[in-house]
């Protein structure tokens, strides 16, 4: 459903929500975001055998929970409402979903119930030193040994990449260009063959790593020099997840501005009686709600099995990239001298807005493709 | 006007830097010697370090130091406007104190104006000045005063008789920061720099006569200052850069900047580096893509229009005209180029744009830019606040109807929060 959600569905964010609130206050936000692994093992074992939320798009046949792309949604928007610090996106909305549509039956049998269960950390290694999330932005090599893999070059901007215990690595064959030859395959994070570097990144709640590999052992995902229909939608995935994150992100900020703005006293009246910060806010609230629209849809239009997936996946993306930067711009502003401190929360949701609007492609990018994907 | 031409200026300044401008003078010595020949400060009067210059020949001035390579007085962060302050108000006592000692940068200062309470609405300031005895005391709190960890001298506004409607209970002071009853807690911004403090008020002294003009002056005086701040805050504004000349006088220099400027690091971030933007889209090749290219020459626009906007506002200023509308729009003008600025150059960085740090662009420099601009909209005024000034006295719009300044301050409503 594109323009409800279900009674069940709606309890389950509410679960989602008291849970998040409960362990993901943005004390522990601070406090994740000072580590080099920027997660907390207790929640995640919480959130992953407690709440099954890591496994919650997984069929119920690879251990998961086997609900669809729409629940997936409910969660991420949550965690990207509460600024979860936890490998979720890199393990169950990346890498999941990318060994799902690449997998042979027994890959996925075989390594999805580790990730369903949250034992498994993995992420997807796709982009490179260009930042480019695309099939054609794929450079690094992958050489037949047997029926082996030996991976080289340099992969980026890969989340959470120096912690996660599995890699699933897109490359191509020699001599392959553009979507022909290009494949995915899992690497073991520590593997010989494999250095991974923590980078130091503007948003600070989400890791990312660049990982090299010199000859690195690989195991090929499927069928050799097919997978770029599989990475495509694999993205298409995550560009919506990250929408419907966003829009929690920026729900949340408006929230936060708002009642800070009820609260707050200049010349002797609350600052929210100002007409022109009403107004303000009524177009943060348009902004909010149209980036909700635009990321909801998105993510029942996968479920529902529609054609135009890839447009709007594009479309929700851009949108809400542009909504949730905006709202944090004006929430800064709103909060006054107090909204530029690092004490004030308001630049954690600044930080991961700022990072979003480029992570998975810019909005020109998803604009772009948009018109392609409708034959403009 | 006077007799002086921009020929007759530029000989002057050229002639008297051939004779005097020598790289191996120590730097304090040098800014004496500009302080004594008047040159530092030109547009100032004769009998306070300056010239008596039309300001409107100071730029002639300027040229001619940039072009003989000659270090100028120290006139950065909040020290122009104290000095402003102190030439249109200060006593005597003032301008023979404090004025030489802001040239040649002896002194540090800072502006103490905005409480936790009262920010946008300075005129609500709840900081306390009693007169005992002899000696009026402080108490109160302080906030986002910026490099109060460096400065010795404070401009303090305080409020004097809460019986009084807000604006006439108030008076300005000139605070020695250096004694007891001051201490200055840093805080850390959203971009990590720490160059704004809270300043705690406890018991602190100011002779009598260091208040400036006379109590119940105190709003006035600090709109004089403000008025400069906001007039200073354009395009045009410029930032010292160290010289990587060997010579004592520029380490010296350099190394004034690195202490005393050290709270403005980021300043040139925090106003978006559109001069940075055509070269970032070279090096990354983003500039041979059609849609950045519309979105680079949008925000070059831009820029362009504000400075030239500036330059028509100084243009006035130094024609001795008054200025028209475009003297009041550069601040707001600079808080567009710089929110555009970061948009430009988070699309040229692409997924770079998730970087900070050594290993980004330029050193770290973009990802400052990314994660700077928003103070530019708050500091010295909110954009908010500018628009309302720029439609109530440019465009002359009815004010709203204000509830805060009908009766005694003491019986205005206050945040709940502070
Ligand atoms: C980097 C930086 C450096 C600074 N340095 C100094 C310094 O050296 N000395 C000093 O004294 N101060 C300094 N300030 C403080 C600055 O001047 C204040 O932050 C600013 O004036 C806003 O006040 P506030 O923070 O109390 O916000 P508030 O006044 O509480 O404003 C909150 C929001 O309400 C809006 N608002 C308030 N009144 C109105 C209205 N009438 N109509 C519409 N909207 C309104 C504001 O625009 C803002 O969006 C600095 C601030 C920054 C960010």
């Amino acid at each position: 459903m594109k323009f409800s959600f279900t009674d069940e569905q709606a309890e389950f964010r509410n679960v989602l929500r008291r849970f998040l609130e409960d362990k993901s206050p943005t004390t522990e936000v601070r406090r994740l975001m000072e580590t080099d692994t920027g997660s907390d093992p207790d929640v995640w074992r919480q959130l992953s055998q407690d709440l099954g939320l890591t496994g919650i798009h997984i069929p119920e046949a690879y251990g998961g929970q086997g609900f669809g792309i729409s629940e997936l949604a409910i969660a991420v928007e949550e965690m990207g409402r509460s600024l979860l610090c936890a490998p979720f996106f890199a393990s169950t909305v990346l890498a999941a979903t990318a060994i799902l549509k690449s997998g042979t039956e027994a890959q996925k049998k075989a390594v999805l119930p580790g990730i369903a269960s949250g034992d498994t950390i993995a992420t997807l290694a796709l982009a490179e030193a260009s930042g480019e999330w695309t099939t054609d932005g794929i450079a690094m090599t992958a050489t037949q040994q047997g029926d082996r893999y030996r991976l080289n070059g340099t992969k980026s901007f890969v989340l959470d990449g120096h912690t996660a215990g599995l890699l699933v690595v897109a490359a191509r064959s020699e001599g392959s260009a553009g979507r022909n030859g290009v494949s995915l395959f899992t690497v073991s994070g520590d593997a010989p063959g494999v250095e991974r570097a923590l980078l130091k990144s503007t948003d600070p709640t989400r890791k990312i790593a660049r990982i090299t590999f010199s000859d690195a052992e690989a195991e090929l995902l499927g069928t050799e020099g097919t997978t770029a229909a599989a990475i495509d939608s694999t993205l298409d995935v995550a560009a919506i997840c990250l929408a419907n994150e966003m829009a929690g992100g920026a729900d949340r900020l408006l929230e936060d501005a708002i009642d800070y703005a009820k609260m707050r006293v200049q010349f002797g009246r609350a600052i929210a009686s100002f007409q022109s910060l009403k107004h303000k806010a009524a177009d943060m609230l348009l902004d909010v709600e149209l980036a909700k629209s635009a990321a909801y849809y998105a993510a029942a239009a996968v479920d529902d099995g529609d054609d135009d997936v890839p447009a709007v996946a594009s479309l929700a993306k851009a949108a809400t990239a542009d909504a949730y930067m905006q709202t944090a711009i004006h929430a800064v502003q709103i909060h006054g001298g107090i909204g530029f401190t690092w004490d004030n929360d308001t630049h954690l949701w600044f930080k991961r807005a700022k990072s979003s609007e480029v992570f998975l492609g810019g909005s020109a990018y998803h604009r772009e493709r948009l018109m392609q994907q409708w034959n403009v | 006007m006077s007799e002086h031409t921009e020929e007759s200026v530029r000989a002057e300044v050229r002639q008297w830097l051939a004779d005097n401008w020598d790289v191996n003078l120590p730097l304090l010595e040098w800014r004496g010697k500009l302080v004594e020949s008047g040159w530092g400060a030109p547009h100032w009067p004769t009998e306070w370090h300056g010239r008596d210059l039309p300001v409107g020949l100071v730029p002639f001035v300027d040229e001619e130091f940039e072009a003989a390579g000659a270090i100028g007085v120290a006139m950065i962060g909040i020290r122009p406007l104290a000095a402003a302050t102190i030439l249109a108000h200060g006593t005597d006592l003032h301008k023979e104190k404090f004025l030489r000692r802001i040239l040649t940068g002896e002194d540090t200062w800072c502006q103490l104006f905005s409480e936790p309470g009262s920010g946008s609405d300075l005129a609500g300031a709840i900081t306390k000045a009693e007169l005992k005895g002899n000696t009026w005391v402080i108490n109160g709190q302080k906030v986002w005063t910026t490099s109060a960890h460096r400065a010795q001298y404070g401009l303090l506004l305080a409020r004097t008789n809460p019986d009084l409607v807000k604006h006439q209970g108030l008076a300005y002071f000139i605070l020695d920061m250096k004694q007891p009853g001051v201490e200055v807690v840093p805080l850390r911004q959203m971009n990590g720099h720490a160059s704004f403090n809270q300043v705690f008020l406890t018991d602190a002294e100011v002779a009598p006569e260091f208040m400036v003009a006379h109590d119940g002056d105190g709003w006035e005086i600090a709109t004089t200052t403000l008025m400069h701040e906001r007039r200073g805050a354009d395009a045009l504004k410029k930032f010292q850069k160290p010289s990587s000349r060997p010579e004592r006088i520029f380490r010296e220099q350099a190394d004034e900047i690195k202490i005393a400027l050290e709270p403005y690091t980021w300043y040139p971030q925090r106003a978006g580096r559109a001069d940075l933007v055509i070269e970032r889209a070279k090096q990354t090749g983003a500039n041979t893509d059609p849609v950045i290219r519309q979105e680079i020459a949008k925000v070059m626009t831009l820029s362009k229009c504000a400075e030239w906007t500036a330059r028509r506002a100084r243009a006035a200023q130094q024609e001795g005209r008054p200025q028209g509308p475009e003297g009041s729009l550069g601040k707001l003008a600079s808080s567009y180029v710089a929110k555009t600025s970061n948009n430009v150059h988070t699309m040229i960085s692409g997924a770079d744009a998730m970087l900070t740090g050594e290993d980004s662009p330029m050193g770290g420099i973009i990802a400052e830019i990314l994660i700077s601009t928003p103070a530019i909209s708050l500091a010295g005024g909110t954009d908010e606040i500018q628009k309302n000034i720029i439609s109530e006295r440019v465009l002359k719009m009815p004010k709203e109807p204000r509830t805060d300044t009908n009766r005694p301050f003491k019986d205005v409503p206050k945040n709940l929060a502070s």
